[in-house]
């Protein structure tokens, strides 16, 4: 046990966590502002919809370690490769979850809304993303756990993270090491989970909340 | 941007990318084998997952209470990145290096998705099929093979579809363990700097788990006719 706290205060420790947090949250920023817009812009057509959630769900499929392992040949080793990896990663489930979000509001409220005068950019400003939004942030958060787990594997390809850590124990058959960078990485994922959960939460808004209480007494 | 990528893929993506003669020469004795391993790792997990999930979920379904603390430990288990998974177990006494400790991490990582998936099946068969069962003489054990699981059934191979996906692209991770499987070629591919073999696994992977998604789809809506005329 001792050995393991001594881990957390190694030097490269500090600095492979900040490496993970960078490609984890770079990646999840650059694949919400590349899914959002294009959930906006598919989610009145129901072909284009169609098309985008099936895009995400194959996507979805897709094995993080082979999308890591597939930039690799084409662009190399290193930070912004695994970043083009974690990103490509990342953007799936928002694309899912927002276009899904936004089609299932109900048109009856969309329609009084339009009836009390609200022009298109309100009703999708003041009605329609709210009433998505729990989707939408269920969908950021998938996507941040998986970027945070996935992260981990971008040691492979020279990404740096807390995986650097764990093929440093592997190799070197240090167990404390392995142990040390595995329940990070397990720790920082659980953060991620229960954080965004909470995040979710919070952009509920207060009437969708009544009523979801309501339900599940 | 994108040209930018474009030419550097260019560069790096000379003739030897992909040699060809590399895929014909080890088709048979370490492609084949790579995509019979990764299957077996899949199913097998799959199938002790199921095997756990199923009376489970049938219990948690019917006290409520459990289902809570059930969801919190596998929604733990489940959000516990692959990597750092497989080097925990590989230190447990009796486990180590090998297939025995992905499998395990397989399994964990599918009971999330499947005890939920059987809850929800079980709560989506309405309250009055259950009491015409009732009135036509059924005992209750009758009613869950007869009338519940069946009516589940759907929204059940939902989360083996799910789980399924899941899984075939983490056993991939697995090979870091030296659980054999499509991964192994991926490794070493990255360890020689030999493209060939990382495209071979990574796309074989990718076609297994969009084949997986395809096919359970399939039997997914062969199951639930009622639903076939409605929109997906």
């Amino acid at each position: 046990m001792d050995s393991i706290l001594k881990v957390f205060q190694r030097p490269d420790f500090l600095a492979q966590l900040v490496v993970h947090i960078e490609l984890s949250v770079i990646a999840l920023l650059i694949g919400i502002t590349v899914a959002m817009p294009v959930a906006l812009l598919v989610y009145r057509s129901r072909l284009w919809s169609a098309v985008a959630i099936n895009t995400g769900n194959i996507g979805r499929a897709v094995p993080s370690l082979a999308i890591l392992a597939l930039v690799f040949p084409l662009l190399g080793f290193g930070f912004a490769p695994s970043l083009v990896a974690l990103t490509l990663l990342a953007i799936p489930p928002i694309l899912i979850n927002a276009s899904t979000g936004l089609r299932q509001v109900n048109p009856q409220i969309i329609d009084a809304a339009r009836g009390m005068g609200l022009s298109n950019g309100q009703v999708l400003g003041h009605i329609q993303l709210p009433i998505a939004a729990p989707v939408i942030f269920a969908g950021i958060r998938t996507s941040a756990v998986q970027v945070v787990a996935s992260a981990t594997l971008a040691t492979f390809i020279g990404g740096g993270g807390l995986g650097e850590l764990i093929v440093l124990g592997f190799q070197r058959n240090e167990l404390a090491i392995q142990l040390g960078g595995s329940l990070a990485v397990a720790i920082l994922a659980i953060i991620t989970e229960v954080g965004f959960g909470l995040l979710e939460r919070a952009f509920t808004p207060k009437g969708l909340l009544v009523t979801s209480n309501h339900r599940s007494k | 941007m994108s040209s930018l990528v474009a030419s550097l893929a260019l560069q790096n993506l000379g003739p030897k990318v992909l040699d060809w003669n590399w895929i014909s020469r080890n088709f048979s004795h370490e492609i084949i084998p790579a995509i019979i391993g990764h299957i077996y790792l899949s199913f097998v997990s799959v199938t002790i997952a199921l095997v756990i999930s199923l009376p489970t979920g049938i219990i948690v379904s019917r006290y409520r209470k459990a289902y809570p603390p059930v969801t919190f430990i596998t929604g733990l288990l489940f959000s516990i990145p692959s990597l750092a998974f497989f080097a925990l177990l590989v230190t447990v006494p009796g486990v180590g290096l090998g297939p025995r400790a992905v499998i395990i991490a397989l399994v964990a990582y599918s009971l999330l998705v499947l005890i939920r998936n059987v809850v929800a099946g079980m709560d989506s068969v309405p309250e009055e099929t259950k009491d015409a069962a009732r009135g036509m003489g059924l005992t209750s054990r009758q009613i869950l093979f007869k009338v519940e699981l069946p009516l589940a059934l759907p929204v059940i191979v939902a989360g083996i579809r799910i789980a399924t996906v899941t899984i075939i692209g983490i056993a991939t991770i697995g090979a870091y363990i030296s659980g054999g499987g499509l991964g192994e070629l991926i490794f070493t591919g990255i360890s020689r700097n030999f493209p060939t073999r990382i495209i071979v696994g990574a796309v074989l992977a990718t076609l297994l788990a969009v084949l997986a998604d395809l096919s359970l789809l399939a039997i997914e809506r062969y199951l639930r006719p009622w639903a076939r005329t409605r929109r997906t």
